[in-house]
């Protein structure tokens, strides 16, 4: 149990439990680089938690209010079952807007399969109508079953087939971002706990010997714990800002397409991985007490 | 099994320094195994206040495992073992450590933090029983002139010879005014005129009336101890414990 006292003391330092540790030691070098490295790490899992929630956001916003009707009709008929379409569409309620795509626009949709310059006139693609939904949506069955009626042609496709398992995968990936977090954490806490324990193997001698003079254990157990809370902290911040840096420095994808974010954060989002040092300093500051207490208590 | 215990007299001064009253100490029939290894069998012993004992036998009798039993390094596996009244198996953790501050321990291989001064090593029962040192400032310079090593001051303990490690520890161990000294062969390091002004010291401290309990196979410094102070002298032999001193 933590107690608001020892947290207190932390901060404040108690210079007697401070200086009976020796000051140096691979496992300062350790936790430094424990706390610096897993902080980098939460920092880019916080990150793609956060961007793959606002991924999942835009994709099922995007993709609720569009829908596509497309019509393959005999030659000869297209303008007709386009024409008839769109008067059911301007009918239909639920709909804010519905424009057939332009040929220049068709070919864009294909230019990514079939490049540049694509003879439209040579191949037999279907006529797409563009439909924006309203909040309230369209009644999806009704209005296939009036166009079936109108323009028997026409195919409305109110992307639900793809936007779920496109919506369930980014939530998955967000679910992925946390546990990472939780992962991270975990780690942090077992290699520090490590750390401890091999300093606390190595001053085996001190501890003895300050038993001796009548040390309780919370005072030695104390001087463990507020270095190796310091040591993280230092290392945290340092891992920290330098996550910050990267995720700042990464090129922005919001340029490569409408579906597309950045990994990064966004606005107030940046001030979240400052949480990220005191939670690996209230990491090791447990650990390193329940290590230390656990070993205290096998020496006499 | 019989009791050995101590008792109540004069001082040289002719002051009544060996107080009756409650055992600083107090054995009744304990015993210590390791493993399968019995160490001590049915030791009774009582300490009084302000006594002055020896303690000897052969190496490997058990001397260094009575004395961690007086200290509670090591607890009694049969028996009752009392320190300053208190019945040990009762105590917790933190018990142990506050009847400790009550204790000076003086070992053969003076444990110290080597990367503190000695003043900082003297001051260690201070400062982790909460006490500011540099409150106790003049007490700890008189200490240190008291055993020798004023000049000694900033050095740290792999500095300083063996002899003066020993008075280093056993300044440590009196800093908190303890009621008990308990020395672990304390001369075991050390040369003859050393030795004898070691002994010096823990004459003076039995002589403010604290219990001093020595365990040694030096029967030299044993000798020369009864020159100067009312001593019993304990054996252990075979597992327990005897009155020894006619062939002293």
């Amino acid at each position: 149990m933590i107690r608001a006292a020892d947290l207190a003391e932390l901060l404040t330092g108690h210079t007697g439990a401070d200086r009976v540790v020796p000051p140096t030691g691979y496992t300062a070098r350790l936790t430094v680089f424990t706390s610096a490295a897993m902080a980098f790490l939460a920092v880019f899992a916080l990150a793609l938690s956060l961007a793959t929630d606002r991924l999942a956001s835009r994709w099922s916003e995007a993709l609720a209010r569009t829908a596509t009707v497309r019509i393959s009709a005999p030659a000869g008929q297209e303008d007709e079952q386009v024409a008839a379409a769109l008067d059911v569409l301007r009918t239909t309620p639920g709909v804010a807007e519905a424009r057939p795509l332009t040929d220049a626009e068709r070919r864009e949709l294909l230019e990514p399969w079939f490049g540049p310059e694509l003879p439209l006139d040579r191949l037999r693609v279907p006529a797409l109508i563009e439909v924006v939904e309203t909040a309230d949506g369209v009644d999806a069955a009704g209005l296939r079953a009036r166009l079936a009626g109108e323009a028997p042609g026409a195919l409305f496709d109110d992307h639900t087939q793809w936007r779920r398992p496109l919506v369930r995968a980014a939530g998955r990936l967000r679910t992925l971002g946390l546990f990472s977090l939780f992962l991270i954490s975990a780690a942090t806490a077992a290699m520090i706990t490590l750390a401890a324990q091999a300093a606390l193997a190595a001053n085996a001698r001190v501890i003895a010997t300050l038993r001796l003079v009548g040390a309780l254990d919370t005072f030695i157990a104390r001087a463990f714990v507020r270095r190796f809370t310091v040591r993280a902290l230092t290392g945290a911040l340092a891992g920290t800002l330098l996550g910050m840096a990267a995720v700042a420095a990464l090129p922005r994808a919001d340029a490569a397409g409408g579906f597309l974010t950045g990994l990064g954060f966004a606005g107030a989002q940046w001030l979240l991985p400052l949480l990220v040092p005191p939670v690996v300093a209230l990491v090791a500051f447990g650990a390193t007490r329940l290590a230390a207490f656990r070993q205290l208590r096998e020496t006499t | 099994m019989r009791t050995v215990e101590t008792r109540s007299h004069l001082g040289q001064n002719g002051r009544h320094i060996h107080r009756d009253g409650p055992s600083v100490i107090e054995f009744e029939n304990v015993a210590y195994s390791y493993g399968n290894d019995a160490l001590l069998a049915d030791v009774s012993l009582r300490l009084a206040p302000g006594s002055f004992h020896f303690l000897t036998g052969p190496s490997g009798a058990g001397k260094s495992t009575l004395l961690k039993l007086c200290y509670m390094e090591l607890m009694p596996t049969r028996g009752r073992l009392s320190v300053f009244g208190r019945d040990v198996s009762g105590m917790g953790r933190d018990d142990i450590a506050h009847s400790r501050r009550r204790i000076g321990v003086v070992h053969q291989e003076c444990q110290f933090l080597d990367h503190l001064p000695l003043t900082e090593n003297l001051s260690l029962p201070l400062t982790v029983a909460g006490r500011d040192p540099s409150g106790e400032a003049q007490n700890l310079q008189e200490l240190l002139g008291w055993v020798g090593l004023k000049a000694r001051a900033g050095a740290r303990p792999p500095e300083l010879s063996g002899g003066e490690r020993q008075r280093a520890a056993l300044a440590r161990a009196v800093i908190m005014d303890p009621e008990l000294i308990l020395a672990d062969e304390p001369t075991g390091n050390v040369d003859w005129e050393m030795s004898l002004r070691l002994l010096q010291l823990l004459v003076e401290l039995n002589r403010l009336g604290k219990t001093v309990l020595i365990a040694t196979h030096d029967l030299n410094f044993i000798r020369a101890a009864k020159s100067q102070v009312p001593t019993r002298v304990l054996r252990i032999s075979n597992r327990s414990l005897q009155l020894a001193g006619a062939d002293l």
